[in-house]
């Protein structure tokens, strides 16, 4: 096994802490998980989507008669004949909104972007729905339309983010510098492509109400969007995604399959599925592509005297998207003169998207890329650079981190990875007739905590039911919940049931930005807690208990029992607790909120060192990915083999960016052209090659009471740059324009 | 298989009438031609085991054994299959029995959010069971035809390594074991 998990110097209370299999593995592996278009309803009807073949203009004609004469049709759906829609922006804006106005699918005849959705054929099976769609007649007016970044860069504006102000003078910084460099970095759209598509079935309830299975990762936002959308009773629409077959943020806003499957709903008054093609998963948000310009600086000693990061990123024309994406270069070393900048250029595109680790995964790259160009240019080893540059402090923030054990990264990630063996002369590596090359980056992510809520049920069997609306797209929620509450409360974890993934339960935000455990595993160690409170009172009042007379640290909950604990042999069980209760259940509901106070003076980051090795075939150009440490630095771990899996995931995803991934746009015709999967490469089990994941021991008592950080999001930051440092180290090619394809080597 | 001409008498839409045996259950069902056996699996039997990826035998998600041999479900039209065995997802199993490969994959945290699982599942043992595959760097090449977004690779691969001895095992005591166990619900 490639994974090294040791022994945190404080551990965290079992089960937390253990590699526990997933609690939902059984119904993964058996097919027994459903998701958004598993479901199933005797007036079940189908939507197929019709998608604008223009970037810009209007519909000027629909003609559908030919549509609606084929057995089965049921409806063609369009602006014409939509059911009423909110007027105001503020109804379409959801809790991952861009600024903006949003995008509001059939709305009227205007196309703002290719692909678009036009009109929607429902019929009574889902071939009927598709024949029916190539029989709708849809007339176009096109207007001219820009699509290509490179060419409208004279047309950026500032981009409505925050940065931190400037700090000293670069200028001058870089005049005492004697190594610089200046360069440029690109990176494409990469879209999501999670591996389920994007689907929503809605399901009509007797008394009117809308049960909606859709893919998302924010069920009680697709809830309240589609209330203020269609101007429906609170309380008539519950969003249920109980299995979410993968996201990485194409499930944070609601998709337009959701809001137009519900309009057919409503039109037809029957039950709706729509699922989108792999084609169309290409027709909403995706990673924006960017130009970014690195100026660094540094004295001999490889000491950073100037940085300056400016990145213009490609946005729509009715929203600015914003991520972090400049940031990073201000806060991951230590350097006094420091100055950021940000610009967007609208295009005939749709809104770009939050997608994993989104601004880190692209700006780290560029920064992280560019040290190791520092790196050559001052003749220092390139972690040398980085440990000689590192920083106890944000400074863009001017505060203390709360934890960072990045150092321990370095030393750990370099000695399983064998990096003293290194020769730094690039080509001066080689096995046979590949090419070896060795690289590293460094890679950060903010720790984050939202407010949630979670309630926790124990019932008279000694059962404990833990609910929150929070979902598990794969990260291992259900099961990262189950130790946490089973630690919390005392109990075993086979006793600990999980629901999730319900807009009918306790509010939680939505499932990005790696702050689900840190946010909705607060919430359920609090409830745990109210709820043994309560306990304590109930047995207190029991006849003749021991307990009558003692304070909460007298006792501990244990194995499913209240003991004394200067008399282990006093005891009772919880579930008998409850049935003395008089009630069949007990329970509690809290609202966690991070504690600001504490967390105020610090700043609260994740880290990671990669260390990458690639093996390129000289002649062809052909580069594989054959060993990678990646050494994680996020707090305390609940779950080991989950979180493992999630920094596989990550390393993954950064093999797909450094060398396969990029959507191509046709800019004659502004349209994304290789939308599937044998055009736009992910990688495939042939492109894997050894992964070790490394969790360091980092203490944190500042950034929630778990000290945990999340491990979704860092496991990407810094992979890509690995790969392409390690790309020069091994051809002495400096490929600054992503991803590696081999005619960029040859 | 038989044939029910439509109402209208368009050929298009008439019912055809085939026998399958599906995870151990002989079933007769009624499709017509247009219909791809992954879209009959799902939409006309409610075995939703199986997954669309792509609709495109691009992803692998819909891997299915037909007649033991593994096969992209959404490439093939259900018309086309009269008189044949599947093994779905649903019919792995031996009743609550796990098989070895499903353990293997919940031991190995082989999935994340499980969507290509079923697939990754029925790929590898139809694989098993083409005995091509000698070395880790064979189940590689020999599983890539099944994505996983969530990029589990190499737990999968650990958990294929780890059952595959049992899987062939199987295969030789009690051949052709896929495709006989357990039935849908």
């Amino acid at each position: 096994m490639s994974a090294t998990v040791k022994p945190f110097s404080v551990p965290l209370e079992a089960p937390m802490g253990l590699p526990m299999d997933r609690v939902d593995g059984h119904a993964k592996v058996t097919g027994e998980a459903q998701y958004a278009a598993d479901f199933h309803s005797a007036d079940l009807t189908y939507g197929w989507v019709i998608s604008s073949p223009i970037a810009h203009g209007r519909i000027v004609d629909i003609d559908a008669r030919a549509a609606l004469a084929l057995p089965g049709v049921l409806l063609v759906l369009s602006h014409l004949n939509r059911p009423e829609l909110a007027s105001y922006d503020e109804s379409y804006t959801d809790a991952d909104a861009a600024e903006g106005s949003p995008f509001r699918p059939l709305y009227n005849d205007r196309i703002l972007y290719s692909g678009q959705p036009v009109a929607m054929v429902v019929a009574k099976t889902l071939e009927q729905a598709r024949m029916a769609a190539a029989q709708v007649h849809i007339e176009y007016r096109s207007e001219p339309h820009q699509t290509d970044l490179n060419a409208q860069l004279g047309q950026a504006h500032k981009a409505p983010a925050e940065l931190p102000k400037p700090r000293g003078d670069v200028s001058a910084g870089l005049a005492r510098s004697s190594a610089k460099v200046e360069v440029e970095y690109q990176t494409p759209a990469e879209h999501h492509n999670p591996m389920e598509p994007h689907a929503s079935t809605v399901v009509m309830q007797p008394d009117g109400g809308l049960l909606i299975y859709d893919k998302t990762q924010g069920t009680q936002n697709c809830r309240t969007y589609l209330e203020q959308v269609f101007g429906l009773e609170p309380g008539s629409v519950r969003v249920v995604a109980h299995f979410v077959g993968g996201a990485f943020g194409s499930g944070l806003r609601p998709q337009y399959q959701l809001t137009l499957a519900v309009m057919a709903a409503l039109k037809l008054n029957r039950s709706v599925r729509l699922a989108l093609t792999r084609q169309q998963m290409f027709t909403f948000g995706y990673r924006p592509p960017t130009v970014q310009r690195l100026t660094l600086g540094s004295d001999a000693d490889g000491k950073l005297q100037a940085v300056k990061h400016q990145a213009i990123a490609q946005t729509s024309r009715f929203e600015d998207f914003t991520e972090h994406l400049v940031e990073w270069s201000g806060m991951l070393y230590h350097c006094d003169s420091v100055e950021l900048d940000y610009q967007l250029v609208p295009l005939d595109v749709f809104t770009p998207l939050d997608m994993r680790a989104p601004g880190a995964t692209s700006g780290v790259f560029a920064l992280e890329c560019a040290m190791d160009e520092l790196a050559y240019a001052a003749g220092i080893c390139p972690l040398q650079l980085r440990l000689r540059n590192y920083t106890e402090r944000n400074q863009n923030e001017d505060k203390p981190y709360s934890s960072k054990a990045l150092r321990e990264c370095y030393s750990e990630g370099a000695e399983r990875f064998g990096w003293a063996r290194r020769t730094p002369e690039p080509r001066s590596m080689r096995d046979g007739h590949e090419l070896l090359g060795w690289g590293v980056a460094t890679g950060v992510w903010e720790a984050m905590q939202q407010k949630a809520s979670a309630r926790v049920v124990l019932d008279g069997e000694g059962r404990l039911h833990v609910s929150s609306a929070t979902t598990d797209i794969g990260t291992g929620t259900y099961t990262v919940l189950t130790q946490i509450a089973a630690a919390a409360m005392g109990v075993d974890s086979d006793a600990v049931h999980v629901l999730i993934g319900d807009s009918s339960l306790p509010t939680a935000p939505l499932q990005g930005g790696s702050f689900t455990i840190s946010s909705v595993g607060s919430a359920v160690q609090q409830a745990c807690t109210a709820l043994q409170k309560q306990l304590l009172e109930a047995a207190q009042k029991i006849e003749d208990s021991p307990f009558a007379d003692v304070s909460r640290d007298q006792v501990v909950f244990i194995d499913g029992r209240l003991r004394l604990k200067a008399d282990p042999t006093k005891q009772l069980a919880l579930s008998e607790i409850v049935r003395s209760s008089g009630s069949g259940q007990m329970q509690a509901q809290v609202d966690a909120e991070p504690d600001s106070k504490k967390r105020e003076p610090y700043a609260t980051a994740s880290h990671s060192a990669v260390f990458v090795e690639v093996r390129v075939d000289e002649a062809l150009g052909i580069v594989r990915v054959s060993r990678v440490v990646s050494a994680i630095a996020a707090g305390r771990v609940v779950n080991p083999k989950t979180a493992r899996s999630q920094i596989l995931g990550g390393v993954v995803w950064g093999i797909g960016m450094a060398l396969q991934e990029e959507t191509q746009m046709d800019h004659d015709l502004g349209r994304f052209m290789n939308h599937s999967f044998a055009e736009y490469h992910v990688p495939v089990h042939a492109d894997m090659g050894e992964i070790e994941v490394i969790f360091v021991d980092e203490q944190d008592t500042i950034v929630n009471a778990l000290g945990s950080k999340g491990v979704g999001e860092i496991g990407l930051v810094g992979v890509a740059a690995a790969i392409a440092n390690a790309v020069y180290h091994a051809t002495g090619k400096r490929i600054r324009q992503l991803p590696i394809t081999l005619d960029k080597l040859l | 298989m038989t044939t029910t001409p439509a109402a209208d008498g368009d050929e298009l839409f008439a019912l055809h009438t085939l026998r399958l045996n599906i995870n151990g259950e002989q079933r007769r069902i009624q499709v017509h031609a247009w219909t791809t056996l992954l879209d009959m699996l799902r939409e006309q039997l409610q075995l939703t085991g199986s997954k669309k990826g792509c609709d495109h035998g691009q992803c692998g998600a819909c891997t299915v054994l037909l007649d033991g041999k593994r096969i992209n479900s959404c490439l093939t039209l259900a018309v086309m299959h009269d008189g044949a065995e599947l093994t779905t997802i649903e019919g792995v199993a031996d009743g609550e029995a796990l098989h070895p490969l499903q353990r293997a994959f919940i031991k190995h945290d082989a999935f994340q959010c499980g969507y290509c699982t079923p697939g990754q599942i029925c790929s590898a043992l139809a694989m098993a069971g083409e005995n091509h595959a000698h070395s880790r760097a064979d189940i590689r090449e020999q599983m890539s035809g099944n994505l996983c977004r969530c990029g589990a690779y190499n737990n999968i691969l650990d958990a294929i390594e780890d059952a595959l001895p049992a899987c062939r095992g199987e295969l030789e005591t009690s051949a052709p074991a896929l495709g006989k166990r357990g039935s849908a619900a």
